[in-house]
């Protein structure tokens, strides 16, 4: 601790950081640009000056830059001082002199730091004389809108983008007061972390190219804590509604989990929920002129006519989803008993959750959170592309090889916030990372190895590894090449302070995933505090995994069995997961087919009924994700017609069939009592957010900003009295701008906003020191926790068979634009979506006499899909990839034997 | 005749000295000494003892400048000696006489300078500009490897070194030594953060020692004839002689190698005074990043130390003359639109001030000038003064400007009073 003098008052600040985090954590208004929490300082706006002193007899002092001078113990500076204040409203004079004053027409007006910086320092009238200059702008791609004139050189653009996100295509161009920000040529830009732009930008050059077809100023929107449910990661969103439609999805900040920071599908996917496609009333499949359509039916018709397929006596089959919360889940199994849910997984799936779920359940090693995965010094991956599964988790594992040459900075005594000189010291030296996978990954490009082959060659590996490590662990039968670097690898993770391995169910192999655990326990064993981090499929993939329960293979057999006439499908796509014969099949053997989803899937298309669910921005929910964290969404509006979440419609179909009384379940936070009394391993899920019992001052907490406007007018057309605040039942949030928004709980927080902040930058007046938690903590809590004491044993390592017989092994590739449901129907994801490909080494494709670019035919269990070659030079032998989980493309079931044939043109 | 130690043996048909001519002079004999027997710390003790100061414009002592740099097995390795040949201030043009007359003095420079502090690679940073130096350089870096002065195993010493030539595309930025280094990795060339300084983090994060030619150029004389004599040639307590130059319209504009602390009258001399029918008005003493001096200051001796009292800076030592018949806001107005056009372009106040300033003066200079362009000027003056900026390029443009609205006020006035330039019709 040291004390500083501001202004004459002593304050106590915290050593080692720099004047302007010493102000900002003491609730000063220093203005400031080119500083920014996750990119440190670089002292080039010079926005942050303020007056320092010698010692107390020093009248004149020296204008110093907050953002660049070291906090000591004794030193005396001045904030109001007039010459440093003159100083700072001199900057933004300086920054007008090419900004148009466009704010009117700009879209970051409202939550423009620029704006706020210049109110801050008081510059009110521009007294620059001459003509203004003007760029030309770029066409960045679907996601960012390009508009260069607004641009006051902070440099905060290319520094989060080269530096800290890893990507190549946005560069600083030219000089002096015509530098540019942009790319070499028009173009979308490459990187899968370009969305953050939008919010690191302390102005209008980067702004959400989606936003600008439905735009809202930043006070008109009704918002609400969320969660992502693009991947399993469950970053923290405030998605942004108004007039019924979801706008835009910003970042929450949540240190535990995605930081400041949302990868491109997180922020871009939400469209899915302004579908046209969608049902917004139940639907009945009628025949209307032999064809069977779906008709809209009444509420009550609904519950009243499906009700009776769950009167008592009568036996339903319920299938659940990972991408439906644990509410929804829970009200399924209820409605149909526990012995009749199943998880809406394959048998394939269910056996790599499971696997997964045992590793971490019993064994010793520890999973650190998203937010964490920064703080590793030596990362093994083995069979994941992180940047394509779990973006935001690539995103900090780029970070965290940062973190061995760090010491060469603070061996030289910069310290760490000290942003240049830092990367200077650092150079190109970079920690250990090892990635093992079948194809390239996108973090390659910082890995001190790559090493490409089968998912048994990668096992191999792994098991090899975890041999060196400890003995007593089995050792795999591997190349001597393989053997080096096994050892190579095992000696860079037992050197390093806090080791870390990632894995997960990419590469569709049980002992990859077995592998990478053998490794994080031979660490454990070794008194290392090995990390252990698993990929997850879907947004609630581990909760539906600790229901437990049987997989799709297993419904079906249990409606062949018979007894059962109802089958429910909850928000799943059934066709996504299984061949379609089998879903085919189930749809067919029960006598009524009910889906319950807010997508019009190709599973609800063929549904007797439809029930028209919520999406994450329509009803409130807990997902927990990969890692075990449970997390709460509120709902952020009240959704058109019928919509509902999930779980109510399960409710009152229970209640409906007489299974469960009227009255029971009525609130959220009954339901989860009864949740958690049914399923004690979701006992502290009730912590992940207060009830809806809950008030600040006696009064709920609003969901629109006291500014929002036009609640009176708005509705007009529709009747012109106001309408009533609908009730919130669920939270303790209001639909309204009524209500106590200041000290509100972390978990209820949405949107960060104290006087004079309007931007994103506000964050930091919410965080308990910079980069810190939020006040009162972060919101969510962990579930699964590391059982130190383990003794449970290695797994047995594979046998590898590496004979090229004549089949290929056919694996999925997965792609961040594309292979995830919800967003790949949202347009601007959509344009990014790759086009059908089966990926071959050149090697392999040569032999067989085939080229990049050739039209070929795979031939997968009967099924032959045509599609275009695509050849690499350096992944696995013997493998075709094709993409997972493309729209229109047809299920199958990975690792399968596949043949290649050139395609016959006519 | 004072003794000419950097440029005695340059020949006068400006082609440069050949190695052969460099040894028959006594050239690379400071190296043998150095190699044969000297410690890196006895060069650099010897550099200090000599008083030599950094003749780049800034005028750091040399030899304290070296011991900054981490020494012993611990250092971290590889260290590296850099040469700043990016010479690009207005009006400057010493060191380009040294680099094409005896580019074998300078690179005998940097194989002491680099074994004082041990550096394994040297880069001559060259202004773009100056192809015939690069001719020259490249050809006596040839014929130095080729002699074993460069190299492994040097004279059989075990010193190694690698010295090579690295063309700048063109910012006068470059010539501030940490952008220097960034465009030398092949980085935007914006100044870095000091500290830390690049002896201790320079190129590439490693050990770097930034020298000017010139100062360079010092070294092998100091060896050879010791730190006394080196005093002994220089009229101040810093020692050595100093390349001195006059452009503008004198009668013979040129550069002459003189004891340090010669005066701006002995200068004027030599320039043979100004052009028949002008009278001297104004100087900028070293370079265009310097406050003016007038005709009061004939006696003022040119050193580090002495200019300074009297409100300047030597910085190169290259003078430039304003006289009677040239408008000084006209001349301020073309060094402003320099040091805007030069602006790296990273901080706000040199990116933004500096266009503004050249945009005000020009509407001075053509007439559309207003009263309060005056305070308008003056305000930026101080707010884009040393300290203000992360550089040292805005306040450099901000002395002449400064200087020249007091010693100038009247002009200023005058045109913006008369609503047109008196020196134009």
């Amino acid at each position: 601790m040291a004390i500083i003098y501001i202004d004459g008052k002593p304050l106590e600040t915290q050593d080692g950081q720099n004047l302007l985090e010493a102000c900002i954590e003491l609730g000063l208004n220093v203005p400031y640009f080119c500083w920014h929490p996750a990119l440190g300082s670089v002292g080039a706006c010079r926005q942050c000056a303020v007056k320092q002193y010698r010692d107390e007899n020093d009248k004149q002092g020296r204008l110093v830059m907050s953002c660049m001078t070291l906090v000591t113990d004794g030193m005396r500076i001045s904030v109001d001082e007039s010459e440093s204040k003159d100083f700072r409203a001199n900057i933004i004079d300086w920054m007008m002199t090419n900004h148009p004053h466009d704010c009117p027409v700009c879209d970051e007006g409202g939550e423009c730091h620029l704006q706020d910086m210049t109110l801050m320092t008081g510059h009110n009238y521009r007294t620059y004389r001459f003509k203004k200059k003007t760029y030309v702008n770029q066409n960045l791609g679907p996601f960012i809108n390009h508009e260069m004139n607004r641009c006051i050189q902070c440099y905060r653009c290319v520094r989060y983008y080269k530096d800290y996100a890893g990507g190549h295509d946005l560069d600083a161009f030219a000089s002096h007061n015509h530098v540019y920000f942009g790319r070499h040529e028009d173009g979308v830009l490459e990187s899968e972390f370009s969305g953050n732009l939008v919010e690191v930008c302390p102005t209008g050059v980067f702004t959400d190219k989606t936003l600008k077809e439905h735009f809202t100023r930043r006070w008109d929107y009704t918002t609400a804590p969320s969660v992502c449910v693009h991947c399993a990661l469950g970053c923290n969103i405030t998605p942004g509604e108004r007039y019924g439609k979801l706008r835009r999805i910003r970042n929450r900040y949540n240190r535990s989990v995605n930081g400041y920071f949302l990868c491109d599908r997180g922020r871009y996917g939400y469209e899915f929920v302004n579908s046209d496609k969608r049902p917004k009333a139940p639907l009945k499949r009628q025949m209307i002129d032999g064809k069977p359509v779906h008709v809209p039916m009444t509420r009550d018709e609904a519950l009243s006519e499906i009700g009776k397929f769950f009167s008592n006596g009568s036996k339903a089959i319920g299938i659940g989803s990972p991408r439906a919360s644990l509410e929804a889940n829970f009200a399924l199994r209820a409605l149909v008993g526990a012995e009749n849910f199943y998880l809406g997984l394959s048998k394939a799936d269910g056996k790599l959750l499971s696997a997964v779920l045992e590793i971490v359940l019993s064994g010793p090693a520890r999973q650190p959170s998203l937010g964490e995965l920064k703080d590793h010094d030596a990362v093994l991956i083995l069979g994941e592309d992180m940047t394509n599964v779990a973006p935001i988790a690539a995103l900090n594992i780029r970070q965290s090889v940062n973190n061995q040459p760090r010491a060469n900075a603070k061996a030289m005594g910069i310290p760490e916030w000290n942003d240049l000189p830092v990367r200077r010291a650092m150079d190109t030296d970079r920690g250990p990372l090892f990635i093992a996978s079948v194809a390239p990954t996108r973090l390659d490009d910082v890995a001190t190895q790559t090493f490409h082959a089968t998912p048994d060659g990668i096992a191999s590996l792994g098991f090899a590894i975890a041999n060196f490590i400890d003995p007593q662990s089995p050792a795999a039968n591997v190349s001597g090449e393989v053997r080096a670097l096994a050892q190579q690898i095992a000696t860079a993770l037992q050197s390093a302070q806090k080791p870390l391995v990632v894995s997960g169910p990419s590469c569709r192999s049980e002992a990859v995933i077995q592998a990478a655990a053998n490794i994080a326990w031979a660490l454990c064993r070794k008194a290392k505090p090995a990390g252990i981090y698993f990929a997850a499929p879907e947004s609630n993939s581990v909760g539906l995994g600790l229901f437990g329960g049987a997989n799709i293979e297993n419904a079906a057999e249990a409606l062949r069995k018979g007894g059962a006439d109802t089958l429910v499908v909850l928000e799943n796509d059934l066709y996504r997961r299984v061949p379609a014969a089998l879903v085919d099949e189930l749809l067919s053997l029960a006598k009524h087919v009910l889906v319950v989803d807010h997508q019009y899937s190709a599973t609800a298309q063929k549904a007797e009924y439809v029930l028209p669910g919520a999406t994450f921005a329509e009803g409130d929910g807990t997902l927990v994700n990969n890692i075990g964290r449970a997390q709460r969404m509120m709902q952020v509006f009240n959704p058109e017609g019928e919509i509902t979440e999930s779980w109510r419609w399960l409710r009152r179909l229970r209640a409906a069939s007489g299974k469960g009384r009227e009255d029971e379940w009525i609130s959220f936070d009954s339901f989860l009592h009864a949740l958690v009394a049914e399923i004690p391993a979701f006992s502290h899920i009730l912590d992940a957010a207060p009830t809806a019992a809950f008030r600040v001052g006696g009064l709920k907490i609003p969901r629109q900003s006291h500014r929002y406007s036009g609640r009176t007018a708005m509705k007009a057309n529709v009747a012109v009295s106001e309408t009533g605040v609908t009730a919130d039942p669920d939270s303790p949030m209001s639909f309204s701008m009524e209500g106590f928004s200041m000290m509100t709980p972390a978990a209820l927080m949405s949107s960060f906003w104290t006087p004079g902040w309007n931007s994103a930058q506000s964050i930091t007046r919410f965080q308990e020191e910079v980069n810190g938690p939020l006040e009162g903590g972060d919101p969510g809590v962990r579930l699964i926790e590391p059982q130190p004491d383990s003794a449970v044993p290695y797994f047995d390592a594979v046998e590898t068979n590496e004979s090229h017989d004549a089949a290929w092994t056919a694996l999925p590739l997965y792609h961040i634009y594309g292979s995830e449901e919800l967003s790949a129907s949202s347009p601007a994801v959509a344009e990014l979506s790759p086009k059908p490909y089966a990926m071959l080494h050149s090697d392999d494709a040569r032999a067989r006499g085939l080229l990049d670019g050739d039209a070929v035919t795979v031939k997968i269990d009967g099924q032959e899909i045509s599609t275009s070659l695509k050849t690499n030079d350096t992944m696995a032998r013997g493998v075709v990839c094709l993409p997972a989980g493309l729209e229109d493309a047809p299920y199958i079931e990975f690792p399968a034997a596949a043949e290649i044939l050139r395609s016959v043109t006519s | 005749m004072s003794e000419r130690p950097l440029t005695e043996h340059i020949p006068t048909d400006g082609s440069a000295l050949s190695l052969k001519d460099y040894e028959r002079v006594g050239g690379y004999a400071a190296v043998r000494t150095a190699l044969g027997g000297l410690q890196p710390a006895d060069v650099t003790q010897c550099v200090k003892d000599a008083g030599l100061r950094g003749r780049g414009g800034a005028g750091f002592p040399t030899g304290v400048k070296w011991a900054l740099v981490p020494m012993g097995p611990e250092a971290a390795k590889p260290k590296y000696l850099v040469v700043n040949a990016d010479e690009m201030e207005p009006g400057t043009f010493k060191d380009r006489w040294l680099l094409e007359g005896n580019p074998h003095q300078l690179i005998e420079g940097i194989i002491l300078a680099s074994f004082a502090i041990q550096a394994e690679i040297s880069y001559i940073f060259l202004r773009g500009e100056y192809t015939v130096a690069q001719e020259r350089i490249e050809h006596a870096l040839h014929e130095a490897y080729e002699a074993g002065y460069l190299g492994e195993n040097i004279l059989g010493s075990g010193f190694n070194l690698g010295t090579y030539l690295h063309m700048s595309i063109g910012r006068y930025i470059c010539g501030e030594e940490t952008a220097l280094l960034n465009a030398l990795e092949g980085k935007r060339a914006t100044p870095r953060t000091k500290p830390p300084f690049p002896q201790i983090s320079g190129l590439w994060g490693k050990p770097t020692i930034v020298n000017n030619v010139e100062t360079l150029c010092n070294i092998p004389h100091i060896i050879n004839k010791g730190a006394d004599w080196y005093k002994s040639v220089s009229k101040t307590p810093n020692g050595g002689t100093k390349l001195y130059g006059v452009s503008g319209k004198v009668k013979k504009p040129g550069l002459w190698e003189l004891p340090l602390g010669a005066t701006v009258g002995e200068l004027m001399d030599l320039a043979g005074g100004m052009r028949d029918g002008l009278a001297l008005r104004g100087i900028i003493p070293g370079g265009a990043s310097t406050d003016f001096l007038g005709p009061e200051h004939l006696e003022l001796q040119m050193d580090f130390d002495t200019v300074p009292k009297a409100g300047s800076r030597m910085g190169t030592g290259t003078m430039i003359i304003l006289d009677d018949k040239t408008c000084p806001v006209g001349m301020i107005r073309n060094l402003t639109q320099f040091f805007s056009q030069e602006s790296c372009g990273w901080c706000t106040p040199c990116r933004d001030g500096l266009p503004w300033l050249e945009k005000t003066l020009a509407a001075i200079d053509e007439g559309s000038g207003v009263p309060d362009d005056i305070n308008h000027l003056k305000r930026h003056v101080k707010l884009l003064g040393p300290g203000m900026t992360f550089c040292a390029l805005a306040p450099g443009a901000m002395a002449p400007l400064g200087s020249a609205l007091t010693r100038f006020a009247e002009d200023f006035e005058r045109h913006i009073r008369e609503k047109r330039c008196p020196w134009k019709n």
